[in-house]
């Protein structure tokens, strides 16, 4: 064994300086490619002799300690698990060896400690990822429908300083300047970022913006500003900011487009969302992006691989928001009868074209606006409604359950739809649905398929969004009671952005797809996820 | 590229000959460092790598030689020299270097000290896709006694009328009170989109503005303006609310493909739109914001031209192109930095009472029994003894002989003050000599 192991030694070991060389990375193939050997030297010597192993463990510590983390294949299993033996508890391992190792040591003195750890950190990452590569491969045919597991994103926890310290690297590494946190938080809130409006992040950025691209700076100045605010129009514009980094973007020599460009992009979403938490609507699109620029191959060249990336882009915008508009106004308008008077809660861009183009058709109904401070935002949804010609009655949140009486439908717009059915949308609007619910009044929520997300929550505390709490100061005949407010230690201002409605509440979906009931969003993510 | 920096340093400092008829005005000494140092030092800190600088070939000679200008700016200077004759205005000058632009341009002039927060000007630029963004500041009085001038102070005759919005951010109207013959007329349409206008008249300009690319190639085509201040910010601030700009014109792909070449019409010019206009155009209507409230139009009122001003209330901006500026500038522009007062190669004798607000140059050389207060003493300047030197400002290469008395004065360099002279509110020009028993006084 420690025979065959000599002889294969040479020509993988070469292969591992050939990648040290390169850098310390190896590229994907080549790491499941050795993972597949190990894995097969695992199950071949696992039953095999241990002192066998152990032997030969010494002579490859005392030869191959200064490999990297892509281990020769030859190697006996065991030996990874001791080579992590001198930091962690050495109890699997036998004793002789670390004594074996230090002479070892001695005598290689070219790796450092921290180069050792980091090896060994790579290996152990790579086995992780091995593992779950394994599990996630679909075994079965594709016209299976086998659920694929995606890599959810992480939660946000503010109050974790590991966390934290995880994401300040990540941001150093990127160049990109660290936003930080504003204001007392209220403690159910506290796993949450709440950043100031006064304190854009282009404050610690240099002026003529050279790590960020242009376009993606004035996008982020644009999130957190309110100026883009909506779920459709976030995600249009930040396509339209993609576009112009494709178009500025030159494939460096040596690299390949397909990949050079995704590790580009991740920069300009990590400062994006520190402008502003990325909405559901937002990772789907950077999901498809990301998707189409792995899949260029390799042989295309710059500029066609650059007009195909424009294309699709072009083509995601108007299949998913504007025809989806369209099909969604139509299966709507259905709905809509004459003499109706529908409810609408703040200003949904998705609600808003369907009241619009159901008044086209001449179709006699009258709306009522709900809205809610601090964000007022059913003042613009007003206005565009009045501007048609559409009547309207406004009122704000308290005086719900005042006006439902009148009501016969109530229209709501969503943020995301999550797995389980629950709406993820404008804080607000699961109050409105309970209302509607207590006196009967149809729900009915109007998303987009774009917009339909793998997450899963039940309450609106896990994962929210925290807005400016100085949003919540208002000055009324000359004063302004919560000018201090942070001088007062037990005071904290909340301002919530979302919240989530549950399906009990919403007796339609109409989606791009059709009118479905709200527990079906899971078959749509199905569908859907087998279709890609 | 976002943004290309230009200087304006070819002024010649007209409202203060007396100081720069042999210096020129953006080498002037101020808090012993040259005038222009402090913009580039502006623009190095916020992080610019490169500058245009438009100057004279003089001062292009004395910056080639000026220890602070070589040492301390570490950005890379692209000189380019214009005619002194002083017929070129700013915008002239742009549309000189019209080829090396690329993108859009920060313009600052040479005269400006400020420590403001440059992102913020440019904030407003990039969030609104505003064509102009400049920086203004809430002045306030000069309280010293400026030398040279008889009786007290005229007051600015001509003002400033500038017209902002409720957010104080927008700017809609601009005019100086030499341009309005009966009063102040401002447009109905303009009235009726912003109903509620403030008008300010105290603020002082900081010549900082950020313009649209399309400007400048604007400004190719239009020879017939030739100052940014006095008719750009007017013309655009006035275009924001023409008629024909308010259209959308939303311009089909073959269009789209060369940008470069400007319509006929002076209107369309300024309008050039992104290839992905009908996108933008998607979002904000999608985008549940508004600029305004109140009527029933959409955000900016469906204009493409907005013209953004950011008022500084606090911190320093004072622009250096008047006497009284000067020497104002004199005494805040060193607060500004965390330098020693004292240079190192300064021989100071011990028994010199100097105060902690003076500044002494390199090589000066001070001698006992002086007096030194609230001054600043330029490089290479000799002080003899029984000195007293109270408020003023001694350029490079002076001498004072001893038992002088300087109190609010300007000394201009290479002067030499006699023995025993007595100056009060004065301002010695360059390489004067005043003899010795001299009392001048206002």
């Amino acid at each position: 064994m420690a025979d065959s192991g000599v002889t294969d030694e040479p020509g993988t070991k070469d292969d591992v300086h050939r990648a040290k060389t390169e850098g310390k990375e190896l590229s994907k193939e080549e790491k499941q490619r050795l993972r597949k050997e190990k894995k097969q030297q695992k199950k071949n010597k696992e039953k095999k002799d241990e002192k066998a192993s152990h032997e030969s463990e010494k002579k490859k510590n005392k030869e191959e300690k200064p490999v990297s983390a892509a281990a020769p294949a030859s190697q006996p299993p065991t030996q990874p698990s001791t080579q992590k033996a001198p930091s962690a508890v050495p109890a699997p391992a036998p004793v002789p060896v670390p004594v074996s190792e230090t002479p070892a040591l001695a005598d290689k003195p070219a790796k450092t400690k921290a180069d050792l750890k980091a090896e060994r950190r790579a290996r152990q990452e790579a086995e992780r990822a091995s593992k779950q590569a394994a599990t996630s491969k679909p075994k079965a045919p594709p016209n299976e429908l086998q659920p694929v597991v995606k890599r959810l994103p992480e939660h946000v926890q503010v109050d974790n300083p590991g966390v934290l310290k995880k994401l300040a690297k990540k941001l150093e590494r990127q160049q990109i300047p660290l936003r930080l946190d504003y204001g007392y938080k209220v403690s159910l809130f506290s796993h949450l970022h709440q950043y100031s409006r006064k304190a854009p992040l282009t404050q610690q950025l240099s002026i003529p913006s050279t790590v960020i691209h242009p376009a993606i700076v004035r996008l982020g100045l644009q999130y957190s500003q309110g100026i883009v605010a909506g779920s459709n129009a976030r995600s249009v514009a930040l396509l339209h900011a993609f576009k112009q980094v494709i178009r500025d973007y030159t494939t460096p020599p040596n690299e390949e487009l397909s990949r050079d460009l995704v590790n580009k992009l991740k920069p300009y979403i990590s400062f994006l969302s520190q402008c502003r938490p990325l909405s559901a609507s937002m990772g789907n699109a950077i999901k498809y992006i990301k998707k189409e620029i792995s899949n260029i191959p390799s042989q295309c060249k710059e500029e066609e691989a650059k007009r195909k990336l424009l294309s699709c882009i072009d083509c995601y915008i108007d299949e998913k928001i504007i025809l989806a508009a369209k099909a969604i106004a139509k299966s709507s308008i259905e709905k809509i009868s004459n003499g109706d008077v529908i409810l609408v809660y703040g200003c949904s861009s998705l609600v808003n074209h369907i009241l619009c183009e159901a008044f086209e058709k001449n179709i006699k109904f009258r709306v009522i606006v709900v809205d809610s401070r601090p964000r007022l935002e059913g003042r613009e949804a007003l206005r565009r409604l009045v501007q048609r010609g559409i009547s309207c009655t406004y009122v704000l949140i308290s005086a719900v359950s005042y006006i439902l009486p009148e009501v016969s439908k109530v229209f709501l717009g969503a943020h995301a739809l999550l797995a389980n059915g629950y709406v993820m949308s404008r804080v607000g609007t699961s109050q409105i649905a309970l209302v509607a619910k207590a006196f009967n009044v149809p729900v009915l929520v109007c998303c987009e398929t774009y917009k339909f997300c793998e997450r899963v929550q039940t309450d609106s505390f896990v994962s929210n969004e925290l807005d400016d709490p100085d949003d919540l100061i208002v000055t009324r005949k000359g004063k302004t009671q919560l000018e201090h407010w942070q001088d007062v230690p037990s005071l904290g201002l909340l301002n919530l952005v979302y919240d989530v409605t549950p399906p009990d509440f919403v007796d339609l979906v109409i989606t791009d797809l059709g009118m479905i009931p709200c527990t079906s969003v899971p078959v749509v993510l199905r569908v859907k996820n087998v279709d890609q | 590229m976002e943004l290309q920096a230009v200087l304006m340093a070819a002024g010649g400092g007209s409202r203060m000959t007396d100081l720069t008829y042999n210096t020129p005005k953006p080498m002037l000494p101020v808090g012993n460092k040259p005038l222009m140092w402090y913009p580039l030092n502006l623009l190095e800190r916020v992080g610019f790598e490169e500058v245009i600088v438009i100057t004279t070939k003089e001062v292009q000679k004395m910056m080639a030689t000026d220890p602070k200008m070589k040492i301390d700016v570490k950005m890379k200077l692209d000189v380019v020299c214009i005619q002194e004759d002083g017929d070129m205005g700013t915008a002239d000058a742009l549309r000189h270097i019209q080829q090396k632009i690329k993108t859009d341009v920060l313009v600052v002039s040479c005269d400006l000290i400020t420590d403001v927060a440059l992102h913020e000007v440019v904030d407003l630029f990039r969030a609104h896709n505003a064509t102009l963004a400049m920086l203004m500041s809430n002045a306030h009085e000069f309280t010293e006694t400026v030398p040279g001038q008889k009786g007290k102070k005229k007051t600015a005759e001509q003002r400033d009328f500038v017209g902002v919005d409720q957010s104080g951010k927008r700017l809609l109207f601009m005019a100086n009170e030499a341009d309005l013959e009966d009063g102040l007329s401002i447009r109905k349409s303009i009235m009726r989109k912003h109903p509620r206008m403030h008008i300010k008249t105290g603020l002082v300009d900081a010549h900082l503005y950020c313009l649209k690319k399309a400007v400048v190639d604007f400004l190719a085509d239009n020879k017939s303006i030739s100052s940014i201040r006095g008719e750009l910010v007017p013309y655009l601030v006035r275009k924001q609310f023409s008629k024909t700009t308010n259209s959308p014109k939303i311009k089909d792909d073959a269009e789209n493909q060369n940008q470069k070449t400007n319509d006929s019409s002076t209107n369309h010019e300024l309008l050039i739109s992104s290839r992905d206009e009908p996108l933008l155009q998607l979002a904000q209507e999608r985008s549940c914001w508004n600029d305004h409230r109140g009527d029933m139009s959409e955000a900016y009122h469906g204009g493409k031209l907005r013209c953004y001003v950011h008022i500084i209330d606090q911190g320093l901006c004072c622009r250096v192109n008047t006497l009284a500026a000067y020497i104002e500038a004199n005494r805040l522009a060193p607060k500004l930095f965390e330098e020693p007062a004292v240079h190192p190669s300064a021989v100071i004798s011990e028994r010199c009472q100097m105060g902690s607000d003076s500044i002494i140059g390199a090589l000066c050389q001070v001698a006992d029994k002086t007096s030194i207060k609230r001054s600043t003493l330029g490089n290479s300047t000799t002080v003899k003894e029984k000195v007293k030197v109270t408020n003023s400002i001694i350029m490079h290469g002076v001498t004072i002989e001893e038992g002088c008395n300087i109190q609010g004065s300007v000394i201009c360099s290479n002067a030499v003050i006699g023995r025993g002279a007595d100056l009060k509110y004065c301002l010695v020009g360059n390489g004067q000599r005043i003899e010795p028993e001299v009392i001048v006084t206002t």
